[in-house]
């Protein structure tokens, strides 16, 4: 049995983030539909919290709502003319999104509903398997066993580096 | 009543779909962009989701989402270098104008 709290969280958190993302993709001004994306990296990072990932959810905060969102505020403000909309989108455009998206929409469902559990476990129960310590995180991260990520993590510095030198490559003045 | 593992997965699902129609229908470069990290966003929680519900001794879905997470924000910044670059050469981030990728 779920405790109340856990369950009025969730259904907060669940029907602010879907109406954010819905209307992050409908709104008409380009910097509210930015916004509207900040609100749902929030939620989303709730959703981390409550699911007993402290350390993911500040790296959620920090990494994608701090960072990420001022890159595309960033954006925004170089690439358009002041007062100016992101304008109608054209009709069969439109069309194909919707079948697009209601398609999709109805299959995932399908397939999440008709999907053989493999345990059922309600939050409580998962959560009661112990928190996970920091000291844990960092032996994962930088281990070099099974189930350790010292390769990936060298790899993803590497790639930053690269992201770097490609986003001043690109991005200068000729 | 329990939160199941159903209950996280539906939040998921509309959200992944919210971006898969942003991104068909959006023609501003930004606003794809914001599409696609919606999608990412999606994949990142459901990675959470199976490795919280289904197999919560193991840390493997909290690794690769940490992972995601860097890599999208490297893509994003290469992203936008590019845009501000088409940006600064054809004067709009209109999809249906950019028809060829030379400098």
């Amino acid at each position: 049995m779920e405790s109340v709290g856990n369950i009025v969280l969730y259904f907060i958190v669940a029907i602010v983030m879907v109406a954010c993302s819905f209307m992050a993709v409908r709104t008409r001004k380009i910097l509210r539909s930015a916004t509207y994306l900040l609100f749902v990296l929030i939620c989303t990072a709730v959703f981390y919290f409550q699911l007993g990932y402290q350390f993911l959810g500040a790296v959620q905060i920090a990494v994608y709502a701090g960072g990420i969102m001022v890159l595309f505020v960033f954006a925004i403000l170089l690439t358009r003319r002041p007062d100016e909309n992101s304008n109608d989108l054209t009709s069969h455009r439109r069309v194909w999104g919707t079948i697009c998206s209601v398609t999709a929409t109805v299959l995932l469902l399908l397939a999440i509903f008709k999907m053989p559990v493999i345990n059922d476990l309600s939050l409580t129960q998962v959560l009661g398997n112990g928190e996970i310590t920091m000291k844990q995180i960092g032996e994962t991260m930088l281990g070099t066993e099974r189930y350790q990520y010292m390769l990936p993590f060298e790899a993803v510095s590497v790639l930053l580096l690269a992201c770097i030198i490609g986003g001043v490559v690109v991005a200068r003045k000729r | 009543m329990d939160l199941s593992i159903l209950w996280y997965l539906v939040p998921s699902v509309l959200m992944f779909v919210c971006g898969v129609f942003g991104f068909v229908t959006r023609k501003n470069m930004v606003a794809v962009l914001i599409s696609l990290e919606l999608i990412l966003n999606s994949a990142d929680l459901n990675f959470i989701i199976f490795n919280r519900f289904l197999f919560p001794h193991q840390m493997e879905g909290m690794m690769f989402t940490l992972f995601s997470i860097a890599i999208a924000a490297a893509e994003t910044a290469i992203a936008i270098a590019i845009i501000i670059n088409i940006y600064r050469q054809i004067g709009n981030t209109d999809i249906r104008e950019i028809t060829k990728m030379r400098f």
